[in-house]
């Protein structure tokens, strides 16, 4: 008896429809988010993340009209951001159904805001996203998209992250997001090393080996993907029984 | 069936409410004491922290009609949160008082686990259980949560294991609580409410 491993399917949405790209550019249309939830719903995943990755103030009105479309189909747990910037912000978002919410660019520039989160909805709703690149011999965290470099060090940032009060992490290779080439084990495996809470690792997923290496050597509590999923390439429930027979606690459905 | 939605402010009851029409039974919000009085069964949701729960019950006149509800045999459900809120008090808030429902104080888990307790988990059932009637025993649910009620006397039915063995379902005549949030949990989760809601009398 212990924790299953959860496979996390994201929606990335430029507020409205859900979009994908290779490493944040060159985005197309991928589908209704509505309807992609409640597919993913019943095939068994574990949690979903809906992401607003325009997160442009005009279009948060039509965001918070698709996180509470997608909560409707839910019976799983919903993670949702892009953008957030305040308390008021981030309020509007869990009442439009999330459970939990993604802060990224402005908790870099304002920790305290993870600190303002969590006193007013528990550590618990807030997810520290960070979205990093391999540079030199360490990994440095990105914002606005992946698209601006802060200098700051991925690892460092995680950890101070969750001393400001971030319940959980999800850590983003950019270098492997959209190439199908496998999760970045040695990223996770050092975020995960140098926090004590759970870790969602992001980029790169491909076969259900890369599963198998992201929850061993890569130490990710939970996985997450988007168009593997999107175009059909992964089944959820194939996988999970993969895992299972590789000795990974997975919660199996139906 | 007059099923209410204790509202104070939770950020999780309109998942609850929408796992009920699911079921396809109604409910509706009590946020007065006068609602609170009138109904079949009660639902006390939550999530984020035990001092803000209990002063945001306290600020809305109520605390005493919950207890007078159960003292009365109103089937009372606790969600994760609201499971906590009945015991007398937590670590995460020194100096709140519970619901005291239970003597018992809520504990920090102990932090040689990940915390928070994230994610799907399953049970180890020590008693029979009223709201686990029908649901596999490998079955998971899902948890979000730090903080946890370690003893309960014998209403703990049924236990998880992260850290520490803490209580997952409470069940004490007509008090029922999770740890876990059945409205997050699936078809298992389902099960979970539609057992309480027939409990309460209603068809489930």
């Amino acid at each position: 008896m212990s924790l299953a491993h959860r496979i996390i399917p994201c929606l990335d949405t430029d507020g409205e429809r859900v979009v994908k790209g290779v490493n944040f550019v060159n985005l197309r249309d991928a589908g209704d988010p509505a309807e992609l939830a409640a597919r993913y719903n019943i095939e068994g995943a574990d949690e979903l993340v809906v992401l607003d990755i325009a997160a442009s103030r005009d279009h948060r009105p039509t965001f918070l009209e698709t996180i509470r479309r997608v909560a409707g189909q839910l019976a799983i747990p919903l993670t949702a951001g892009g953008g957030v910037a305040n308390v008021d912000e981030g309020r509007a978002i869990l009442r439009a159904g999330a459970d939990k919410l993604t802060v990224n660019t402005v908790a870099i520039h304002n920790p305290e805001l993870l600190t303002a989160l969590a006193a007013e909805f528990g550590s618990q709703a807030v997810v520290l996203a960070i979205d990093a690149k391999r540079v030199g011999d360490h990994w440095e965290a990105f914002v606005r998209g992946g698209s601006v470099p802060t200098g700051i060090d991925a690892v460092a940032w995680a950890h101070q992250g969750v001393d400001c009060g971030a319940g959980e992490i999800l850590i983003t290779s950019m270098d492997k997001d959209g190439t199908r080439s496998g999760f970045d084990c040695a990223l996770t495996a050092a975020i995960s090393k140098a926090v004590n809470v759970p870790v969602i690792a992001s980029g790169g997923a491909d076969a259900p080996e890369t599963f198998l290496e992201v929850f061993g050597e890569g130490r990710a509590d939970a996985a997450l993907a988007a168009s593997i999923f999107h175009d059909r390439v992964q089944g959820l429930g194939e996988l999970k029984q993969f895992l299972a027979q590789h000795g990974v606690s997975v919660r199996q459905t139906g | 069936m007059n099923i209410a939605l204790v509202e104070y402010g939770a950020g999780n009851l309109p998942s609850v409410e929408r796992a009920l029409a699911r079921l396809d039974v109604e409910s509706r919000r009590a946020s007065t004491p006068e609602a609170l009085a009138d109904c079949d069964a009660l639902i006390l949701p939550g999530v984020g922290h035990f001092g803000a729960l209990m002063r945001s019950l306290t600020q809305r006149s109520l605390v005493k009609p919950l207890r007078d509800a159960v003292s009365a045999g109103v089937p009372l459900l606790g969600i994760c949160l609201g499971l906590q809120a009945m015991f007398a008090a937590s670590d995460e808030a020194p100096g709140d008082t519970g619901l005291s429902l239970f003597p018992q104080n809520v504990s920090a888990l102990p932090a040689t686990g990940r915390l928070p307790h994230m994610g799907w988990n399953q049970l180890r059932r020590v008693r029979h259980s009223k709201l686990l009637e029908g649901v596999p025993a490998d079955a998971y649910f899902y948890f979000a949560h730090s903080y946890a009620a370690l003893d309960a006397g014998n209403a703990g039915v049924a236990l998880c294991d992260h850290s520490a063995s803490f209580i997952a379902v409470l069940e004490q005549g007509s008090v029922f609580a999770t740890q876990f949030h059945p409205e997050k949990s699936g078809s298992v989760g389902a099960q979970v409410l539609s057992n309480f809601v027939r409990q309460a009398g209603g068809k489930g």
